[in-house]
């Protein structure tokens, strides 16, 4: 048996995009689209990236407890999100700022759970797309639980396009070794359920690096589970948004779930309050810098004519989005502990009604009345 | 010879003491090695013990609980970190139907001396699953130890003896006071003792954990007025040590549970039954618990009107003297 481990390359990574910009073929993944596709994809990642960014020093001005940027992790998430049809479900952790935008989430809808004014943030049958899992790995079996539904709804594999749906879940490196992963993705083959599970290998979990949490190329263990895996170039938007249509396709289609290892990086830290040099060495960071996801398309983009209009643009455009964003964080409505009694059960609990006016009326007590 | 640090400094150093003194010793979890932890309380552990003895794990809480147990079987002593306690829940399986049971089980052929750290509790403003204070389902649980050091001192010494301890002991720590100094001595008090941490006669504090320090400040704020508080730190949750608490409330006829975690079956809830059944004639009030509400743990932008302060532990403490509020049950 050889060794491997789970940096290895001889697993072939699906590129369509080079760092540099050239537009390259690949046996396994085809993308079509227009340069105005381009362009919108390009628009996504940008728009992504200010959101990320003004989350970012909102939290370095007070206004926000935490921040977990995915900052690097654009085109994972955009390429792959880009892919979902309105009918498709999501579920995306609490790095996947840029799925949100996909899905149409209100950027300011993703502050308030950072900030802490809520633990939501918007209602998912509304986007389709679940409310971030803060427990490791939880998503993937939700995920798994709503692709069976989709099933048993007969949403799958009946030829009509408006009709037939799947299931995105998105995870990272670290998450691949909960129990709960590894069990949404036995039972996804067991049942041969219409989920695509979305790793964002960015390479760490926190301090923790991948070869911790695997001894072999991720997309490996589809293998064991018995369904295809497919590794792409995670910072590369076509190549990425090329694999999840295909893997989407067969999923709506009824063949069953495929795993997608996106190879990408964190450039950041793992949240506002980590510090990264201290687990990272040297020129790591430089060298994936220079394999950053936006800019080669920008290169690529260029490469076909001249967008500096459009380009300048989408500046303004991203300007007016921070400018937004900064007032919509100020504007959040205080959480008010009255009201989270109300939303504990469907069918109030008396009980705990009663602990609500307890809890009412000691506090009109002690601010003087005004409750 | 005293020396004053942090409690996140104390556990750090109890820790090096404990992984000096038994090289069976070894210390697992997330990001505990190269990192030293998300609180730094493994901090240079690694660097100076290796990777064989704080090791930095996969991601998977139930794994880390339930290697541990082979290793025990194996004859180490494995030191295992939750990183935050909402992440306890993963390994709530090999917890209460592994590690509990197993002595039992085995007839006390298999030891498991195993810690289980957990950093718990709220006030810090964090995100969801941060900011819990699970302890009451690891009291119930036969076959787990339980103690809440609330002090630098009992943070130095409690893991030490945790460690020592051939009986599998969960550790909570008050997160939000690891930054908080004290005084470390040089003589630790038993494992399982509760403690008087301030003497009163008007009434009884019961507490532990990070709500010791919130109780002795109420009982600053009354003193000021004249009325002592008794406050008296559990420390150990499991076994309870109800001795010094049924001396004082026998004493001071009045008795006001203070925690984080939610009301009901929390430890508040055992206190107030064993208190009532022991010192039921020298009541002159109902045992009255301040605690978190019996909500999920809110947004942390509310968590301030959650958790028990000073203001709620004092009205409290006046419901059990003042007669006309006997009808409420709320404090
Ligand atoms: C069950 C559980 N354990 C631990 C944590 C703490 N934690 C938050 S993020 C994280 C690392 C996750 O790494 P990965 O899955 O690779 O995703 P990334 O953060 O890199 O996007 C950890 C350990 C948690 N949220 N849930």
């Amino acid at each position: 048996m050889h060794h491997e481990s789970a940096t290895a390359n001889n697993v072939q990574l699906v590129q369509l995009l080079t760092p540099d910009g050239q537009r390259v073929e690949h046996p396994d993944a085809a993308w079509t689209g227009s340069t105005d596709d381009l362009l919108a994809l390009h628009r996504d990642l940008v728009l992504t990236r200010r959101v990320d960014t003004e989350a970012f020093a909102l939290q370095r001005h007070g206004e926000l407890g935490l921040w977990p940027p995915c900052k690097g992790q654009e085109a994972a998430q955009v390429g792959t999100a880009r892919a979902l049809r309105p009918q498709d479900m999501a579920f995306a952790s609490y790095r996947g700022h840029g799925v949100a935008w996909v899905r149409g989430v209100p950027p300011e809808n993703l502050l308030g759970m950072y900030r802490g004014t809520t633990l939501g943030g918007w209602d998912p049958a509304e986007f389709n797309l679940a409310l971030p899992a803060i427990i490791i790995g939880a998503q993937t079996l939700h995920a798994t639980g709503y692709a069976m539904g989709l099933t048993l709804d007969g949403a799958v594999g009946t030829g009509d396009a408006d009709r037939d749906a799947a299931v995105m879940v998105y995870l990272g490196d670290g998450a691949t070794s909960q129990g709960d992963v590894l069990e949404a993705m036995s039972w996804a083959a067991s049942f041969s359920l219409p989920v695509v599970f979305v790793v964002e290998n960015n390479h760490y979990a926190i301090s923790v690096p991948v070869t911790r949490q695997t001894a072999v190329p991720l997309v490996r263990r589809a293998d064991g589970f018995g369904f295809p895996g497919i590794r792409v170039d995670g910072n590369d938007v076509l190549a990425c948004h090329a694999v999840a249509t295909a893997a989407l396709e067969r999923a709506r289609e009824g063949h069953g779930p495929t795993l997608i290892e996106a190879v990408t990086y964190r450039m950041g830290a793992h949240t506002t309050s980590d510090d990264p040099t201290r687990y990272r060495d040297g020129t790591e960071s430089d060298d994936w810098a220079a394999r950053d996801p936006i800019d080669r398309v920008r290169a690529h983009l260029q490469q076909l004519g001249d967008h500096s209009a459009a380009f300048a643009a989408l500046e303004d455009e991203a300007e007016q989005l921070g400018v937004d964003l900064r007032a919509a964080c100020a504007a959040m409505p205080e959480p008010d502990l009255a009201d989270q009694f109300d939303r504990v059960f469907v069918d109030p609990d008396p009980d705990l009604q009663r602990q609500r006016g307890d809890y009412v009326a000691w506090r009109s007590l002690e601010t003087g009345g005004v409750a | 010879m005293t020396r004053r640090m942090s409690i996140a400094a104390a556990i750090n150093a109890g820790l090096r003491a404990a992984l000096e003194s038994d090289d069976h010793v070894m210390l697992m979890g997330e990001d505990i090695g190269r990192l030293g932890g998300v609180f730094r309380v493994t901090e240079g552990l690694q660097k100076d013990f290796g990777e064989r003895r704080v090791l930095d794990t996969p991601l998977a809480e139930s794994a880390i609980v339930g290697t541990a147990v082979g290793l025990a079987m194996r004859g180490y002593r494995p030191v295992v970190e939750i990183q935050f306690d909402g992440f306890v829940y993963p390994a709530y399986d090999q917890l209460v139907n592994q590690v509990a049971r197993l002595h039992h089980r085995s007839s006390g052929q298999v030891r498991m001396p195993l810690v289980i750290r957990i950093p718990y509790g709220g006030g810090i403003g964090a995100v969801e699953h941060h900011s819990e204070s699970p302890e009451a389902q690891f009291v119930m649980t036969p076959g787990l130890k339980v103690v809440a050091p609330a002090t630098a001192h009992d943070a130095f010494w409690m893991i030490q003896q945790a460690i020592a301890s051939d009986d599998p002991v969960v550790v909570m720590e008050p997160k939000r006071r690891y930054w908080e100094s004290g005084e470390v001595g040089d003589t630790p008090e038993p494992l399982h003792a509760s403690q008087v941490r301030r003497e009163g006669q008007a009434a009884t504090l019961v507490t532990y954990g990070p709500m010791v320090r919130t109780c002795l400040d109420a009982a600053e704020a009354a003193a000021t007025e004249g009325v002592e508080l008794e406050v008296v730190d559990l420390r150990s949750l499991s076994p309870l040590d109800l001795g010094p608490v049924v001396d004082s409330v026998r004493s001071t006829g009045r008795c006001v549970v203070v925690h984080e975690a939610q009301r009901t079956l929390g430890l508040g809830a055992e206190i107030a039954a064993r208190v009532s059944e022991e010192c039921f004639v020298h009541l002159e009030a109902p045992v009255r618990r301040v605690t978190g509400y019996d909500l999920p743990y809110p947004p942390s932008r509310a968590e301030d009107e959650f958790l028990p302060g000073v203001d709620r532990i004092l009205d409290a403490v006046d419901s059990t003297t003042d007669d006309s509020v006997y009808a409420g049950g709320e404090s």
